[in-house]
């Protein structure tokens, strides 16, 4: 029988990819944003723990406007270039995703009566939030992975609406890895606060520019993580539009509502492996262990 | 009798010498014969394509709303960018090798010009970069044999209008100053719902009667080449038929400042159809000395940008 072993919210700013340096990224940098980079170390640490087979992964930089989609390709080697901050992110990479597990949650999805597709263009190139989360998680890349397209519902009807799809799809998520023989690891890729500045230093990596856009950006994202780590889970998918809206966040892609719902809930305390902002956005580092899974 | 050498031809005149609004969705280029109203989309390109080249041009100029920045505005300065292209939605429709030609010195050109009126640019020369879909389908359909050199602006999701328009202004100091002759592209749709299920292609249609109605009632400005009026209902459309994804509906802005700002344009509609529900029209401004109706301007017409001024969207 299948398992979620850990869940994260696991932000996909390209500029934490940058700052480290890695081999696959093609621009290098001097530093920068170390309390977020140092907030994956820990993650990778707490998962190095923990026995697991595949990561999903739901980006809100892969847009399908009908439908919820699942990469269905078993391998992917490409040059992913950041479209907005391609000075920083132009990182190679080779992925193998675990097609019958895709095939699984997209089955599940659709019983649920989500529209649903599988992705089978062997020319798709994977999109950099995937591949941000995914190399932070686990630089290594020695797992395959599942990614789950943002079906922006919210933009299209309300938050409301996409709160109830991706609740839905949260339920056929936990339910296709249980009927499974997979440990899986599941990644909210998304910042909460999203309010970009929208110039940007000489040397991006200049710590002295970089902060939260204002300050209400950053009450909404104490508070967000505060209920987080205390396990009020079901507040904040109440609290959702309104944090969505005032927020300007990136929860709108809906992957924050998914974690939680297939996480069922989680009452038990979310932990904090860091916190910062990047470009004047907000972004939280966290996982949750599931009980039956300690 | 002249003295002039009847054998030295007048220098063509620089400026903007046509604008053309196309749709940026993949349909018309990769099954225009899905749908008949997809292959009229791809048979409109085709005379779209033929009026643009009547006209002369030197650059295509080409703004796509597919294309968000967040860093002010990115102008794409690869002289010949190459990828195969798939889009992130209908990907089950095929993949779209291309090869352009992009005028560098032109981006250049472009990014300097909108410096000095405030705003923040620069141009992306990357091997690789992700050229949006919008981008593709109409340099794909509109220049096939890369003819005309072209280059590609992005459009600012968190502009409004002051900065579009500035944008558009800035656009047009480079043409000028560079004596270009440019074709000025716009990609987006009108209405811009999408069905949210699949469908079967020849069963597309406009996703409301309300969209639709208002999609025509664009057109019908167009038509008669009131392109400021047109851009002067920006807000009301965006309110009407637009699913916000972006802080405002900016392409006839944009439109309007770089082609001067006017209603004296001779417009053609060659085709309105619908793609998954959205409003696809490919139509042509071509100016002319006189246009219908007067300028309708309720708005301020900004300069130079100072930046946000902070007031609430
Ligand atoms: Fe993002």
């Amino acid at each position: 029988m299948g398992q979620i072993v850990f869940g994260a919210l696991a932000p996909h700013p390209p500029h934490l990819v940058y700052a480290a340096n890695p081999p696959q990224n093609e621009p290098t940098a001097e530093c920068g944003w170390e309390t977020l980079r140092w907030g994956y170390e820990r993650l990778a640490d707490r998962l190095s723990t923990i026995e697991y087979d595949t990561i999903v992964v739901l980006s809100p930089h892969w847009q399908t406007y009908v439908g919820t989609h699942f990469l269905g390709v078993e391998r992917f080697h490409s040059l992913s270039v950041d479209p907005i901050f391609p000075n920083l992110f132009r990182y190679r990479y080779d992925l193998t995703v675990d097609v019958p597990l895709a095939e699984q949650l997209c089955a599940a999805a659709s019983e649920a009566g989500l529209v649903t597709k599988m992705m089978r263009n062997p020319d798709f190139r994977v999109d950099y939030g995937t591949i941000v989360s995914c190399h932070l998680t686990n630089p290594t890349w020695d797992k395959p992975i599942v990614s789950i397209s943002s079906q922006r519902s919210a933009a299209f009807y309300s938050v409301e609406v996409m709160q109830e799809q991706m609740l839905a799809l949260g339920r056929a998520t936990a339910r296709a890895i249980e009927a499974s023989d997979r440990r899986v690891v599941l990644l909210a890729s998304e910042s909460l606060s999203h309010r970009h500045f929208v110039s940007e230093a000489d040397i991006p990596e200049d710590m002295s520019r970089e902060h939260i856009t204002n300050h209400h950006q950053y009450l909404w994202d104490m508070k967000l993580i505060e209920m987080l780590r205390t396990g009020r889970t079901r507040e904040v998918v109440d609290l959702m539009p309104e944090f969505t809206e005032q927020a300007v966040s990136e929860s709108d892609s809906g992957a924050l509502t998914w974690l939680i719902s297939a996480l069922s809930f989680p009452r038990y305390t979310a932990e904090l492996y860091g916190y910062g902002t990047v470009i004047g956005t907000g972004n939280a580092v966290m996982g949750w262990v599931p009980r039956e899974a300690r | 009798m002249s003295d002039s050498d009847p054998t030295e031809l007048e220098a063509p005149e620089p400026g903007t010498v046509y604008g053309l609004l196309v749709p940026g969705l993949p349909q018309p280029l990769l099954c225009p014969g899905a749908g008949a109203g997809y292959q009229r989309l791809h048979d409109a390109f085709a005379a779209a394509r033929r009026q643009l080249l009547a006209h002369e041009p030197d650059l295509l100029l080409v703004y796509s709303t597919m294309w968000p920045s967040i860093i002010g505005h990115q102008i794409q300065a690869d002289p010949q960018p190459e990828w195969v292209h798939v889009d992130e939605l209908f990907h089950d429709l095929g993949s779209i090798p291309y090869r352009f030609r992009i005028d560098e010195g032109f981006a250049h050109q472009l990014r300097d010009a909108l410096d000095a009126r405030g705003l923040t640019a620069r141009t992306v020369a990357y091997h690789g970069f992700p050229i949006d879909t919008g981008s593709v389908v109409a340099l794909k359909l509109l220049n096939p044999d890369n003819s005309v050199p072209a280059v590609i602006i992005s459009s600012n999701v968190y502009s409004d209008r002051a900065e579009t328009v500035v944008v558009g202004k800035a656009c047009r100091d480079a043409i000028l100053a560079g004596g270009r002759r440019a074709a000025v592209v716009v990609v987006g749709t009108l209405s811009n719902r999408l069905f949210t299920d699949w469908i079967d292609p020849a069963d597309d249609r406009i996703h409301s009667l309300k969209d639709d109605e208002w999609n025509r009632k664009i057109l019908e400005f167009l038509g008669q080449g009131r392109l400021e009026d047109t851009a002067q209902l920006s807000r009301e459309i965006h309110r009407q038929i637009r699913v916000p994804k972006v802080v405002n509906f900016k392409s006839m802005w944009f439109w309007s400042a770089v082609m001067g700002q006017h209603n004296q344009f001779d417009g053609e509609v060659f085709a309105y159809e619908a793609l998954h529900g959205t409003g696809g029209a490919v139509v042509g401004l071509a100016p002319c000395g006189s246009g219908v109706g007067d300028k309708e301007f309720d708005e301020d017409d900004v300069e130079q940008f100072h930046g946000d001024r902070d007031v609430l969207a």
